[in-house]
């Protein structure tokens, strides 16, 4: 494999480029649904191919093929230069890519229970069973789902690197939904799409699906009749799935520097933040510290080294609330100044590495969930995310949970159907007043987060834990 | 080079081999896709790829299995037939398999322009030149993209069709620093992707919007542009309109009454001369035109095999891969034309809307939505366009804002979007509407809240 991608860097070079990289992938997919008791879907993919960048001048240009053989891998490096020079009609200014260390070396995530060679009957049968159990709970509609992602890259560039990975990822989650007159709701566990990370069929187990069936079912059931979540300004707890969506929409994201940059102004869209104010700007309250940590053993963002070959590293993205890093590229952290890099991945071999999360989390706090309620006297707890809507700024969002509850003098009382709260991100997060600790931390994993033209779909982790925010805008409705 | 024809019927002719009892049915398609992309005026990311890609399903002993590769070696081949039949040995039964496609002929063999499906990364270069040439000197940013396909379907019942199609778009803002202004199309043809004029449009909605005032939530009436009219339209496929999502009770869609506003009529038809999508769904089903609303009456539903069983009605020839899941879509959608194209003119006070952004439903049966504006808004006020108004949150149901009494004007001309309406293998789509004057929008906030 390393042979392809060194010949197309080669041909790359040789066609102009002062600076090629190419990652040769293998990837292998495979995914099961069931639905109300039976097997819904079964897919298994497997994907072979090169991709090459090269630079010319400070023109990118990309090209990537299925064949790997030495005249396809010399075709695919010669086009990529032929891609920059069309690129150089368009010229942006003087570009250095910022320095990274070069090596050579293999890396591999952790892996106890190798999940595509867990039996597919056994795998099929916790699917149907989970589903089976949430439908005779009375639901009329009941889905379980895993999806596995088994994947090897080979990256070769012409500063030296030579560096071989084997990432594995998997995991699973259910759902099921309940129909009244003219609403509809559901309940999931743990998330909508499941729980993902880097790491073997353990995880699955670990989850253990079963156990939270007939529970989910019957939440479900009783949210039909439930009162809505009333309409007003209160204090607000969320529960730790749905602060990692929150982490995700309204910090990751407009931490990326491409964001910031305007790179991707034309479709994901910018960022409300303005790198002249880095070290200085208020992102939130002093409880507020979050951090890209790529290391982190486990999480569904972790890695070995980015696809530019740039080691794993954790960098802190915003210190006791103040807003000092970024997810960059080595592009992009040139462009805008700055000497690290670390965080562009690609989802395949076709697909041109971009700025996209790691595992972006909270530290965790001082509390426990159990404090932030007892301490609240007014306020609803909400959990797992149902919807989510956000500027092409990443400051105004309104997000949408599967349940509420009414909390009233510091007790949880009643549920409440259709939970929503909405704000401004620097304003909703300098009103993080509480913040639960380690021991309610989860490294949540997000397998589906879209970006960039072609699209891809991007794996990122997100170690989040509950907390609470003061006087926030709930219920909005149509 | 083997034609895509040829993969098709290796692949089963190894299925038989191995199986002679299984029915399979695979999809071979070559994909060749280019995206020239730009940001802050210059070409950023541009890039390319070629594959193949082979999708197989094999129904053995009552349990179905599906698997896909994209190489074509006669190895690969033969561990991808491997592996789904081992996969469909281990997987429980399936209740819900609907056989498989009988023998029938295409309508066409697709939509195809040679000089698009061989344009050099220049040729595309040259429109964003042209784009950033026009666009008044303001920053701009967006993609200029051309992609070919061409592909088979066969399968073990004898059904066999092939067919390719080409598309070319451009979609792209210009930027003032305060507003942004966007421009759009979708063709068959590159040569029909005007990137000065798409540049001049852009930027002149750009230089229109400036100055923004916040405007206090509300109801208001609206002129949605194609660009948010084409978001609307995907959230009534994706939700609503759509086999599986009847079939499983979470539907708005009630066949035959009246939902929508008598100006409303909703079809797909993959066998036009502006069709992107391929003219044969996943399952090798033809596809005809289907009327999905009529004159504000729910018309139709796209099914596929397994959805149509399910409902008690055919298949309509609108299987996507992964449709087990995501349910049947359509890929060449119309929204019918009016007779006018002044909107404006009869509107007391009210918001005409460029974009809506992130849009994502509250309640799949209600079709709730919350969303944003994007790239422009601007005030209406007796009959004229006013002052630019900063982003707005909105929270609105997707069929009562079409309802019967909803829709006060539909307009004469129509924008065909890139927008991308189902993932449909091997193929594209593509979304032609008109711009929509709309009694009731339930504006809920704005960017400061």
């Amino acid at each position: 494999m390393f042979e392809a991608a060194t010949r197309a860097v080669e041909a790359a070079l040789g066609a102009g480029a002062r600076y090629a990289d190419a990652r040769v992938m293998h990837s292998r997919y495979e995914s099961m649904t069931a639905q109300n008791g039976q097997v819904e879907d079964l897919t298994q993919r497997d994907t072979v191919g090169i991709g090459v960048r090269a630079l010319v001048g400070s023109s990118w240009g990309f090209f990537a093929v299925p064949d790997l053989d030495a005249a396809a891998a010399r075709r695919a490096g010669e086009t990529a230069a032929e891609i920059a020079r069309a690129s150089a009609l368009v010229p942006g200014a003087d570009l250095e890519l910022v320095s990274t260390e070069v090596r050579k070396d293999s890396w591999a995530s952790a892996c106890d229970e190798d999940p595509l060679s867990v039996s597919m009957s056994d795998k099929g049968d916790l699917l149907v069973g989970v589903t089976a159990t949430m439908r005779q709970a009375g639901v009329p509609l009941a889905s379980a789902l895993y999806q596995i992602w088994d994947t090897e890259k080979w990256f070769v560039s012409s500063e030296g690197h030579r560096i071989d990975q084997r990432i594995r990822e998997c995991g699973a989650g259910m759902h099921c939904m309940t129909y009244g007159e003219g609403s509809t709701q559901r309940r999931s566990y743990p998330s909508f799409r499941g729980q993902y990370g880097t790491a073997g069929w353990e995880l699955v187990r670990s989850i253990d699906l079963p156990a939270h069936a007939e529970r989910i079912a019957a939440e479900a059931t009783e949210l039909l009749t439930a009162p809505l979540c009333p309409p007003g300004t209160t204090d607000v707890i969320l529960g730790g799935e749905q602060m990692s969506l929150q982490i995700h929409e309204s910090v990751g994201h407009a931490v990326e520097l491409d964001r910031i940059l305007g790179w991707e102004a034309g479709y994901a869209g910018t960022s409300w933040l303005d790198l002249s104010k880095l070290g200085r700007l208020r992102y939130g309250s002093d409880l507020m510290t979050v951090t890209a940590d790529p290391t982190l053993p486990g999480a569904l963002g972790s890695f070995g080294y980015d696809d530019e070959g740039t080691p794993a590293a954790a960098n802190d993205i915003v210190r006791d609330g103040i807003w000092v890093g970024v997810l960059a590229g080595r592009d992009s952290a040139s462009i805008a100044g700055l000497d690290y890099a670390g965080a562009v991945r690609a989802d395949g071999y076709a697909r041109i590495p971009m700025v996209r999360m790691t595992n972006v989390g909270l530290l965790p706090g001082p509390d426990t969930l159990e404090s932030m309620i007892a301490a609240t006297d007014d306020g609803i707890f909400m959990e797992h995310n149902r919807s989510w809507s956000i500027d092409d700024k990443r400051r105004n969002f309104q997000f949408g949970c599967e349940i509420g509850w009414e909390i009233k003098g510091g007790t949880r009382g009643r549920l409440l159907r259709n939970p929503t709260y909405t704000g401004i991100g620097p304003d909703f997060w300098a009103s993080m007043d509480m913040l639960a600790g380690e021991s309610e931390r989860r490294f949540w994993g997000t397998p589906n987060c879209g970006k960039g033209q072609p699209g891809q779909t991007g794996h990122t982790g997100h170690p989040a834990m509950p907390a609470r925010f003061r006087n926030v805008r709930v219920g909005v409705r149509a | 080079m083997s034609t895509v024809q040829d993969i098709a019927a290796r692949v089963l002719e190894r299925v038989a081999d191995k199986n002679p009892a299984a029915d399979a049915a695979v999809t071979v398609s070559r994909e060749s896709s280019a995206l020239t992309r730009f940001a802050e005026s210059f070409i950023h990311q541009n890039v390319a790829d070629e594959c193949y890609r082979v999708v197989l399903q094999v129904h053995v002993d009552g349990r179905t299995a599906a698997a896909s590769t994209n190489r074509t070696t006669p190895d690969a081949v033969s561990a991808l037939v491997a592996s789904a039949l081992a996969a469909a040995a281990l997987t429980q039964e399936d209740a819900g398999w609907a056989g498989l496609s009988p023998r029938q002929d295409v309508h066409t063999t697709g939509n195809w322009d040679e000089a698009t499906a061989a344009a050099a990364p220049d040729a595309r270069a040259r429109a964003v030149r042209s784009f950033v040439d026009a666009a008044a000197g303001l920053a701009c940013a967006g993609y200029c993209q051309t992609k070919s396909v061409e592909a088979a379907f066969a399968n073990s019942a004898g059904q066999a069709v092939s067919a390719r199609s080409t598309q070319a778009s451009m979609d792209a803002i210009a930027r003032t620093g305060g507003s942004d202004g966007a421009a759009r199309t979708a063709a068959i043809a590159l040569s029909d992707v005007d990137g000065a004029e798409l540049g001049a449009a852009a930027a002149a909605k750009a230089l229109a919007g400036r100055e923004q005032f916040g405007l206090e939530p509300g109801r208001y009436e609206v002129v949605l542009e194609p660009g948010a009219v084409s978001d609307l339209v995907s959230g009534l496929l994706w939700q609503g309109l759509n086999g599986k999502a009847v079939v499983e009770g979470r539907s708005f869609a009630r066949l035959g009454e009246q939902q929508f506003d008598p100006a409303v009529s909703l079809w797909d038809d993959s066998t036009d001369e502006h069709a992107t999508g391929l003219p044969f769904d996943a399952e090798g089903t033809p596809k005809r035109r289907l009327e999905l609303v009529t004159a504000g009456l729910t018309a139709g539903i796209p099914h596929d095999r397994r959805t149509a069983a399910a409902g008690g009605s055919e298949t309509t020839g609108h299987a996507v891969e992964g449709g087990d899941r995501m349910g049947a879509l359509p890929t060449d959608v119309r929204l019918g034309p009016g007779a006018t194209d002044d909107l404006i003119a009869d509107v007391e006070r009210g918001l005409l809307i460029s974009d809506f952004w992130y849009t994502r439903a509250l309640d799949p049966k209600t079709l709730i939505y919350t969303g944003l504006t994007r790239n422009g808004v601007w005030l209406i006020e007796d009959g004229r366009l006013g002052s630019a108004v900063s982003t707005l949150r909105f929270t609105q149901s997707y069929v009562d804002a079409l309802a019967p009494g909803a829709v006060l004007g539909v307009s004469r001309s129509m924008q065909s979007s890139p927008r991308a309406i189902a993932p449909m293998a091997g193929g594209s789509s593509s979304l032609l509407v008109p711009s929509l004057r709309l009694a009731s929008w339930n504006i809920t906030g704005g960017a400061a809240g």
